[in-house]
């Protein structure tokens, strides 16, 4: 199996150190291996980079098997690149043409400062979440697993909504840099769960009272969050989020 | 009141602000439609003229339309107001930018298309709203006649001729132009409005979405084609054949 | 065994140990624990669970990640499931056979008593889990299905599609954000644990660097909790993310804490093999798959860059069913991967490297077409007909794996086989702890793959999420109160004690010697290379010859890793690179000692195979005699290491040889 190579022009957006408030570098690079994953490409250039004693472009990356949620990049204006379903460490280079040249940014959104080249800072999704999203369990106060039955397809629906794996994608892909798939992912999983239910109210009021307060923006239903998700997890949790959060204001004595 | 305050002005209450004004237009521009068609009754202007005096002489309808001009600022007001928020929101703009697959041109630019739908109205408003309630009548020199009517039990009823005035702005042609622009932007707007208002509500569906986004996409094409016949009809010098004469209400 | 080697294992009947021991072991009062400060290091299954917890019990708790996020620790990665001795499906299970089974999985190289606890709170972890809102696979009727996995009969596997770690994962991080919303735990993000430190003897605290900006800080508590994963990276390439680190595990070490069990990694028969010299990780296919997929190489070595499929049935070598022709393509993972390491020295290996071979699903596909074609009532189907039923039999089986395959690989292995070989996955080794899970520093204690205590030397398929939310949900928030309940009247730590100063001097020193050597090769490259030693030498198979030879290799290369390396930038600046040197500079150490203890156990077990040490044909030899004990590993200066010895009592289970042939 004799390998493929392509030769690319990487435009690259770098931020701090020498570069300051940022600009867009370009790098030539020859030879890339048709298999090579689009993270090893970066490795290849950092290797450049730091064999002439320059800052590698900064990135970040830790599984590679797309689970982890860390890789970001918006490649060609696209999160995670033009491959549906993938993050960007299991997008292959292969996706790409030879001579190309492939325009690489950061995330883009307020509530997303870069910290450096593409990397950015994405605590906000953590603020979300601790503001309401989870169950509040104490360790061994749970009663036996099988005392709650949940019906199958519940239980997948819920399902579904967990598998966000807190990218940030949706935001970098929204017009408006909101966080609302993100948001109504953990809403719906824990909403459509009995065991969630029980303080369904606060928590949807509490998680989007604290993702206002991040400054994220507001949702007008582009659906480009469920386009771009590396786990197309659906925008219907986004019309659950706001059912639950109207009936919540609205219909129960809570307030977050 | 706080929480309800806190509530319309967070950004899922904002939305529904949006959507259930937007959804009042919405059923509005049906009315505004049923109207309208009138005019291109091939009699001279009679069924249209009565409407019309029916319409700013009818109490309940004079109190309606109070919300109804109430309910457009809103929807531009607040438009306007969240787009400038999602503006702050955002950070510096994508150099390589790229539709994702599946999301519509139109979803991504409400504001411009709202704002276009805005002035349109200026001029419309302008051109027939504020000549019908605010102007002289009769004013020969700007198209502004009375006529008499003899209704059916007889009586004799005197209303503003705005047949007329349509009539003689349609024959502009820069007009019709603008008519036909806005309600393509007015198409645009709706194709995307329609079921993301749904949306906003919560109202998503396995079964009932398909639905609702077919219903809006048909809404989207039919209410401003015909909105845009009458200018184009007119323009034209054209009107319904008689078997197809229309009275709303 | 030496003094510090205590295993404070309570005694009386095994089943009654824990039960017994957590009902009189010393407690401190509410009171009391809101003065007292805990430190966590990792957010994974083991850290998020044990900092949640401790927080909830009261204690003041500081956690740290050098992610961005609790969320994304390497449990995150974990696919098959979590092992539970619930019987939920009436086929046998209990306590003592999840015990019986880890034990020897482990090739009898594990606690009896730590492992018994482990199977003792595997029924709480899931129940707490489901209480969370863990979306766990659910039957018709709406209560859990299970299924099962490799090394056991009965099936006690809870899993969540090929999400599992994802799932529990999420479940630990929204425990832990729910105490960080209380305040009760403060969350570092961002913040890596450059060393330990000690006050008079006990861990009193960490030094930190703030991976944004490089500042070096103090952080003191009284007492210290590693949970800081496994440190399979040491090979560089290995199914690991590429974070995951030794670093935490080894400044403890250097700080006295033993290192047990080095040698044994488990190395994973079915990974997508490597496909070039560029590639930087490597991903698991789930170990399933096995069950339909027939394992093969061609006879010939002149074969070996042809089709597969234009390779008739008589020139393959479906070697696994040849050796063992009782488990077939079922033995477990350890047989199975030195088995395709044999064929591939031989140099019958495949695809571009010659580092692969064929697991092959055309058999499958034909069986299970013709069955369906007999269940259709087809009558003489033609052959195209049954390919197409069975492609869409073994789909169903496997479509998820198939197609992140072919996400990878871009091969249809529907048409042609995949390719597989064996990676590293996990580390049954890590730093000792004794029943109470503390190390031999008095105040730190060590959880889940960081510690070494219940997978002996092979870890079973689903049960490395289990101990790691063990440790943490069930064990170390009773068992630290030993430690702590003396401690009541400690005032908090300052962390401008002399103590902290000095480690800060060290740490920063560290760094700049580092930045200073101005060398002209890359971190990478030294990284690549350690891995190469130790994936040739401390790998699938280890020789005595081979160890000592790699002994002075890994030695030569940290000498010339600290007078050629060249690492660009600044502290003060986000930097990568130095994060990866300081991190390879310790698996430089830790590679040494790796070497040293496999060279020192002259047996094979489990994930530990000696050349030296095999049956006729191939099998592995242990020796219970001389080798049934935790070698436990103190660093000296130099360094070099002294051994300790933990032997290994088996009263409540008979000792026996596995064969599978």
């Amino acid at each position: 199996m004799a390998e493929k190579t392509i030769n690319i022009t990487l435009k690259v957006w770098r931020e701090g150190g020498k570069y300051g408030s940022g600009k867009f570098e370009t790098y030539p690079l020859k030879d890339i291996g048709t298999d090579m994953s689009f993270l090893e490409m970066f490795d290849v250039l950092n290797e450049e980079l730091v064999s002439k004693k320059e800052m590698p472009v900064a990135f970040e990356h830790d599984c590679r098997e797309g689970i982890c949620g860390t890789c970001s990049m918006v490649i060609d204006g696209q999160p995670h690149g033009p491959m549906k379903g993938t993050t960007t460490c299991q997008l292959h280079m292969r996706s790409f043409k030879d001579g190309a040249t492939i325009t690489v940014e950061p995330f883009r959104a307020k509530a997303f400062p870069v910290i450096r080249d593409l990397v950015v800072d994405r605590s906000s999704f953590d603020a979300i979440i601790q503001a309401g999203g989870y169950i509040s369990v104490n360790t061994g106060q749970a009663q036996d697993a099988n005392s709650i039955p949940i019906e199958k397809e519940t239980s997948e629906k819920a399902f579904d909504a967990a598998t966000c794996i807190g990218c940030g994608a949706c935001v970098a892909a929204c017009p408006n840099s909101a966080a609302m798939l993100f948001t109504s992912a953990k809403v719906s999983h824990l909403g459509t769960m009995p065991q969630g239910k029980v303080e369904a109210d606060k928590r949807v009021q509490a998680m989007v009272n604290q993702m206002d307060k991040e400054g994220f923006g507001m949702c007008s239903n582009v659906k480009a969050c469920e386009a771009e998700c590396p786990k197309e997890i659906s925008v219907e949790n986004i019309a659950i989020m706001n059912r639950a959060y109207m009936s919540s204001v609205l219909g129960s004595d809570k307030e977050a | 009141m706080n929480w309800f305050i806190r509530f319309l002005t967070s950004s899922i209450g904002r939305k529904l602000v949006m959507s259930l004004t937007g959804l009042f237009l919405i059923v509005f521009l049906v009315v505004h439609l049923g109207g309208n068609l009138q005019l291109l009754n091939n009699d001279e202007g009679r069924s249209f003229n009565l409407y019309a005096k029916m319409m700013t002489t009818n109490p309940i309808i004079k109190f309606t339309s109070y919300g109804l001009y109430f309910f457009i600022l809103l929807h531009a007001i607040q438009g306007l107001l969240i787009w400038n928020k999602n503006r702050a929101a955002t950070g510096l703009k994508y150099a390589a930018k790229k539709r994702s697959p599946g999301v519509s041109w139109a979803s991504s630019n409400m504001a411009l298309l709202g704002t276009i739908i805005l002035v349109f109205l200026g001029i419309h408003m302008g051109d027939f709203w504020f000549a019908m309630k605010f102007q002289a009548w009769p004013d020969a020199d700007a198209g502004r006649e009375l006529v008499k009517y003899t209704l059916d039990d007889g009586t004799i009823s005197e209303a503003k001729n705005l047949y007329g005035k349509v009539n003689w702005s349609f024959s502009q042609a820069w007009i019709v132009v603008v008519y036909i622009i806005s309600m393509i932007g007015l198409a645009f707007h709706l194709w995307h409005g329609f079921a993301s208002a749904f949306q906003s509500l919560g109202l998503n569906h396995k079964k009932y979405t398909p639905f609702i986004e077919w219903v809006g996409k048909v809404y989207s094409i039919i209410i401003p084609l015909l909105f845009a016949l009458i200018p184009i009809m007119y323009f034209l010098g054209k009107r319904f054949p008689d078997w197809l004469e229309f009275h709303f209400i | 065994m030496s003094d510090k080697l205590k295993s404070n294992v309570p005694e009386g009947e095994l089943a009654d140990k824990w039960v017994n021991y957590r009902g009189t072991m010393p407690l401190v009062a509410p009171n009391n624990k809101r003065r007292i400060e805990i430190i966590v290091v990792g957010t994974g299954l083991a850290g998020a669970a044990a900092a949640a917890t401790l927080g909830e019990l009261g204690y003041n708790v500081k956690c740290f990640t050098f992610h961005d996020s609790p969320r994304r620790a390497h449990s995150v990665a974990a696919q098959g499931g979590i092992n539970a001795a619930k019987n939920y499906q009436n086929d046998g299970d209990s306590v003592y056979r999840l015990f019986y089974d880890t034990i020897k999985g482990g090739d009898y190289r594990a606690r009896e008593s730590n492992v018994h606890r482990l199977a003792e709170v595997s029924r709480d972890i899931i129940d707490q889990c489901v209480a969370q809102g863990v979306p766990f696979a659910r039957e018709y009727g709406g209560l859990l299905a299970n299924r099962s996995f490799g090394g056991v009969q009965v099936q006690r596997t809870f899993y969540a599609r090929g999400q599992t770690g994802q799932q529990l994962l999420i479940g630990a991080y929204s425990a832990l954000s729910r105490q960080i919303n209380r305040g009760s735990v403060k969350m570092y993000n961002r913040h890596e644990m450059l060393d330990l430190v000690l006050v008079d003897g006990k861990a009193r605290g960490i030094i930190t660097r703030n991976l944004l900006n490089g500042k070096i800080e103090s952080h003191a508590a009284h007492s210290v909790v590693l949970a800081t994963g496994g440190y399979g990276n040491v090979f560089y390439l290995s199914t690991n993310a590429m974070n995951s680190n030794v670093s935490a595990a080894w400044r403890a070490h250097k700080k006295g804490a033993y290192f047990a069990n080095p040698c044994y990694t488990q190395i994973h028969p079915t990974c997508i093999p490597v496909s070039g010299e560029y590639q930087s990780k490597l991903t698991l296919m789930s170990e399933s798959l096995r069950n339909d997929g027939r394992v093969w190489v061609p006879k010939k070595k002149e074969d070996c860059k042809k089709d597969p499929t234009t390779i008739p049935e008589e020139d393959r070598d479906y070697y696994l069913e040849r050796i063992y022709p009782a488990f077939g393509n079922l033995v477990p993972r350890d047989v199975a991967s030195r088995a395709a390491k044999y064929v591939t020295d031989e140099g019958r290996g495949v695809g571009a490297t010659g580092l692969a071979v064929y697991l092959d699903f055309a058999s499958a596909i034909e069986r299970y077409g013709k069955s369906e074609a007999i269940a259709k009532g087809m009558i003489n189907p033609s052959a195209a007909k049954i390919k197409e039923m069975g492609e869409a039999a073994v789909k169903e089986r496997y479509g998820n794996l198939f197609h992140m395959y072919e996400k990878i690989t871009d091969e249809n292995p529907y048409k042609t086989p995949m390719k597989i070989f064996p990676a590293v996955h996990y580390t049954m080794g890590g730093i000792w702890v004794d029943y109470n899970l503390q190390t031999t520093i008095p105040g730190c204690f060590a959880l889940g793959e960081a510690n070494f205590s219940d997978h002996g030397a092979n870890r079973l398929g689903a049960s490395a999420l289990m101990q790691g939310l063990a440790d943490g949900y069930f064990v170390i928030p009773y068992t630290i109160g030993t430690f702590l309940s003396k401690e009541i009247r400690t005032p908090k730590i300052a962390s401008d004690l002399p103590e902290f100063k000095k480690a800060e001097e060290a740490v920063t020193s560290r760094i700049n010697q580092l930045l200073n050597v101005g060398g002209n090769q890359s971190v990478e490259s030294f990284h690549r290379r350690l891995g190469r030693i130790m994936w040739d030498y401390c790998g699938m198979s280890r020789n005595a010859e081979g160890l000592a030879k790699a002994r002075t290799m890994i030695q030569e290369l940290r000498k010339e890793f600290y007078s050629d390396v060249f690492v660009p930038g600044t502290n003060e600046e986000y930097n990568p690179e130095l994060e990866k040197a300081l991190r390879v500079a310790d698996f430089l150490e830790l590679g040494e000692l790796m070497v040293c203890d496999a060279l020192d156990r002259n047996e094979s077990c489990g994930g530990h195979f000696r050349e030296e040490y095999q049956e006729e044909g191939g099998e592995a030899k242990r020796n219970d005699n001389d080798y049934m004990y935790v070698a436990a590993w103190e660093y000296l200066n130099g360094p070099d290491w002294e051994l300790h010895k933990e032997n290994l009592k088996y009263e409540n289970i008979e000792v026996k040889t596995r064969s599978y042939k």
